[in-house]
Formats: C-alpha cells, structure tokens, sequence
C-alpha cells in the first residue's frame, strides 16, 4: 500500500498549564507546551526545522489562538525549512497531518506542531466569541461568509448548528438524550484521574439529565469546557528518528477527506458530514481494521460529535452509536473501546483538537498514570486520534508497534 | 469591562460583537451586496429568490459567481415555491441574547426544488415545542429597515392541511 505517512513518527508531546481563567500570555502557554514537545522528544532547539499550527494568528474572536506561526518562530528563535499556519484545514489535525506529509517528502526533519488557546482568560475579560468564524469578522457591522445564514435566524452559536445535526440523527436512527449521556458521563469519570482536567466532580445521569438545556438536544454536559491552554506534538521523519529519547510513535495512516459540500447546513447528510470522509480515506490507507483500535480519542466539542465520529470510523454501524455507548461499559478504561481517556474536552478541557493527539500518545507511551489504559498484553498498542465536525474533520490512526 | 452590543448586560462570549438590527434586537442583519440582494429583497414580492444557472437548471445556494454543477456564468436569481419541510430543528434556551421567547426554535428548512438546498431560519404561527421534523411549511417575510435599505429576513410557518 502506498502510505507515505508512515514516513512520519511522533516523537514527543508537550503540554503548558491547563485551566480556566489562568490570567495568563497566552504566547507564553503556547511556547511552554512547545518548549515542553522538544524535551520530551530529547531534541535541541537547532533539530526543529518545521513549524505547524491550526488556526494560526488573527483568527476567531479573542481566546481562540494563542499565537502563530510568525510569534513562535520568532519567540524560540528557529531556522525553518517548512511551515504551515491556518484555519483552512481537515480540522485542527489537519495541521499534523501536513506536518507528516512534509517530513515525508523531506521538506523538513522535526516539526513542532501547535495549537493554544485561551478563552477561559478570554471572556473573564470580557473579549471573548468566536468573532471571526466563519467570516463574519469581529467588529463587522453586518453578518457575512458563513455568519450571514446563521445570525439574521438568532442561530447565534456553533452550539445551535450542531445541535440541528444531533436533532436529525435522534429523528433518523431513534437516538436519545440518555444514550448522549454515556459520552458526557464517561468524559467525567475519566477526567476524574487527569491531573489538568477542568471538571472532576462525578456526574450521575440524573445530574445529566436535569442540568439546564443549551439548545436542544444539547444541555450545557454536552457542551465543552473553554479553557485555557497549550499543546504541542513533534512530528519527525522516521528514518533519521533513529536512537531518540522515546520510542517514535508511528503514523500508521491519517484521513484528511471531505467529499461534501464545506458547509453546516448545505451538507448532503448531515448526521455525519466530514467526519464520513476524513475516516473512510483513513481506512482506506492501511491494512488495520477498526478492531485493532485499543483506545480512541475523539473529539467531543459537542457529546454528539463523539457518537459521529464511532460511526464514521467503522466503530459501529450507521446510526447505531447510541446503543453502542448505552451503559457506557464498552467505553470505560476496562472496556472494549477505552474512549477519550482524559475527560475530552467535556470535562478535561477545550484544548481543541490537539489534547486528543496528546492523550492518544499519552496511552500509546504508557504514561497516562491513575488513568493509563491496561489490555492483556500491556499499554495499548493502537490508537486513534480524530478530530472536529461538521465541515471540518481530520483523524490519524498510530501504533507503537 | 467592554459591554457585548448584543446582550448588553453580559461581557459577549458568544455574540460576535456584532450590532443588532435597530427594529429587532435579536437579529443580526446581513452585509447585503450585489451578490445577494436578491435573496434578502425578494420578500417585497413575497418571493423567496435563489440563484439559478439557466443552463442546467442547478439552484445555487448561497450565490456565488460560477454554477457549482457546469461551471458556467448564466445565472439568474429564480423564485421558489415558498414550500419546504423542515429536515431538522433545535428548541435554543442558552440566553445568547436577552430575548423575551426563550425557548425559540431555529430550523433548517429543506426546498422541494433541489434535495439538499437548505437555509436556517426560524417559525412563526407556530408555538415552539410544536416544531417537527417533516413539518410542511410555507415561507413568510419580516420586513426590516428603511427605504432604500429595505429588506426582508425570510421565515416559516406550518402549511396548514
């Protein structure tokens, strides 16, 4: 199989403070989780030649970038042979999945790929919103791009577009608001064991269900957490990661498609959307089948978007994702498909995208502590990371074996 | 502390710090230009209006300046029906803005013209808790603005049986 991802490995991972409102620069979160990837992996400041992030500078309202691509290189000072910074991407992943493509075409050796945010810090300022998205722009006068068929109908938050998506999948397979507990409910127990996590508190069902609505089906336990927060993963190029501080972590094959149309509510099926596409190339690129998956990191910036992304990658059938989490038993640490092991973003933390690479690396190395993944044979050797939803979706599958 | 302009008792979060519409509070106007008006005036003569390629008949939404389908340039704005079904909704409590109607329903509407041709907008005549999905409606216009900046945010209400 013609696979030139698996020229590219994962050789460490960093992660600056995690909070909420934690006052902090966010440039300095952002440099002190890059700062944190390159010792983990045992480099030095002149071995990273590549540089990659999502969304980039000036994107979104305030708190949802940390900084860009120009900022980092200039703050740590590095020679650069290849970089890549912007919101036009298979999701927040997409910025590793290039990363992998460069070292793989030999543009570059190492790159240290980012992503930070601070939005906790940004609406305790009162600064907050995700202004730009989509087009509108923070401090336009009028709703245009995307913003122009969502604000004149008060469909105000990205809560309410994807709301519609999970109204649609209830309707279309019978799904229910206590099956979409089960993500919510397993994000809390585990995040109970992550030191950094941002809600530890146990959650019941009957907490769950009596909690306040956001926008139906979605209460506000099906929305994540805005915190603030940086992460960073190396992406190196497998045949001079020879002798590294850490066993490389391999890229086993990435998903990066969307064959839809990039849009919210013009999608032709709407109870997936990208997330069909990006996981249906993945599979297409390797010989493992979703069976071999021993733990899996799915994004969850809505609860549905995890039942989204178990049907797109073949976890369960079309549709059939609520009675595939009911219980929540096949989902827990112990259980068949250990899911989003460090509470998600539901109750780890809004860290967007990145925290799933992060904690899918955590399992495959063996350092996850109180919440570390046990099968028969030992720490799991298989792991996928996915993440976003609606038009945006990017997925990698990795392995230490 | 900087007063989101929308929900004015809240530091804004979520409502893009954009100004709401001076008639209606609660709604964010549209930047209209050339490319859409037709979309956002058809309501002066009760017409919801998209954008048609002449040439293979593909209904082009929102408008852009080649028919997504042939490539080609012959478009012309066209009336629907006005009918659609609602294909899916979400009841929104979250108080986004100060509005008296929490809990309000926001639906995406899908046009029997072209499967797949959608917009978000909200229902009238109908109470909130009553919006389904298959729901026959018909469109209907709120008008905002003055002359000449007139223009017409399109709405849905049930098809009576």
């Amino acid at each position: 199989m013609s696979n030139n991802e698996r020229a590219a490995v994962i050789t460490g991972t960093g992660m600056s403070q995690v909070g909420r409102r934690l006052m902090r620069d966010p440039l300095e979160l952002t440099l002190d989780a890059c700062i944190a990837a390159v010792e983990d992996a045992g480099l030095r400041k002149e071995d990273i030649d590549g540089l990659a992030t999502y969304p980039g500078a000036g994107v979104g309202g305030a708190g949802f970038t940390g900084a860009g691509v120009v900022e980092v290189q200039d703050a740590l000072r590095l020679n650069l042979n290849w970089f890549s910074g912007g919101p036009e991407a298979s999701g927040q992943l997409g910025s590793v999945i290039d990363a992998c493509a460069a070292v793989a075409a030999g543009y570059a050796n190492h790159v240290l790929c980012f992503r930070s945010v601070w939005e906790a810090t940004a609406a305790a300022k009162g600064k907050g919103g995700m202004g730009g998205a989509g087009g509108g722009g923070a401090g336009s006068p009028k709703a245009s791009g995307f913003l122009e068929w969502t604000l004149p109908f008060r469909a105000y938050s990205p809560a309410n577009w994807m709301a519609m998506m999970a109204q649609r999948h209830f309707h279309e397979y019978g799904t229910t608001r206590e099956q979409l507990a089960m993500i919510a409910i397993n994000a809390r127990k585990n995040a109970a064991k992550t030191p950094y996590a941002v809600y530890k508190d146990p959650m019941s069902l009957d907490d769950y269900m009596n909690v306040r609505m956001i926008s139906s089906p979605f209460s506000l336990y099906d929305c994540d957490v805005p915190c603030d927060g940086g992460t960073a993963i190396i992406v190196s190029r497998k045949e001079i990661a020879k002798d590294m501080k850490k066993k490389p972590i391999q890229v086993e094959a990435i998903g990066s498609a969307i064959h839809g149309r990039p849009s919210w509510d013009q999608f032709d099926d709407m109870t997936t959307m990208a997330l069909r596409d990006a996981a249906a190339m993945l599979w297409k690129r390797t010989d493992y089948k979703p069976k071999d998956v021993e733990v899996a990191e799915l994004y969850d910036g809505f609860s549905f978007l995890t039942l989204a992304w178990l049907e797109a990658l073949g976890f369960c059938g079309k549709g059939e994702s609520g009675p595939y989490v009911e219980g929540g038993a096949r989902i827990a640490p112990d259980g068949e498909l250990p899911l989003n092991t460090n509470g998600g973003q539901l109750s780890g933390g809004r860290l967007h995208g990145y925290g799933f690479l992060h904690e899918a690396c955590v399992q495959l190395w063996g350092e996850g502590g109180e919440r570390q993944v046990k099968k028969k044979h030992g720490d799991p050797k298989v792991a996928l990371a996915a993440a976003g939803g609606g038009p945006l979706g990017g997925c990698m599958l990795l392995s230490s074996e | 502390m900087t007063m989101c302009q929308i929900c004015l008792t809240q530091p804004g979060t979520h409502c893009y710090g954009l100004p709401p519409m001076a008639d209606n509070p609660f709604r964010v106007p549209p930047r209209i230009t050339k490319q859409n008006s037709h979309f956002w005036t058809g309501g002066a003569e009760g017409k919801l209006n998209f954008l048609r390629c002449q040439d293979c008949q593909h209904w082009i939404h929102p408008a852009q300046p080649v028919c997504p389908e042939c490539w080609g340039k012959n478009l012309k704005p066209e009336a629907t029906s006005g009918l659609g079904e609602v294909y899916s909704f979400t009841l929104n409590t979250q108080q986004w803005v100060p509005a008296p109607d929490h809990p309000y329903a926001i639906v995406l509407i899908e046009f029997p013209e072209q499967k797949g041709l959608r917009l978000t907008s909200n229902m009238i005549n109908c109470k909130a808790e009553d919006v389904k999905i298959g729901m026959k409606v018909k469109v209907a216009f709120e008008e905002h603005g003055s002359d000449p900046k007139k223009f017409y945010v399109p709405v849905f209400e049930p098809v009576e049986n």
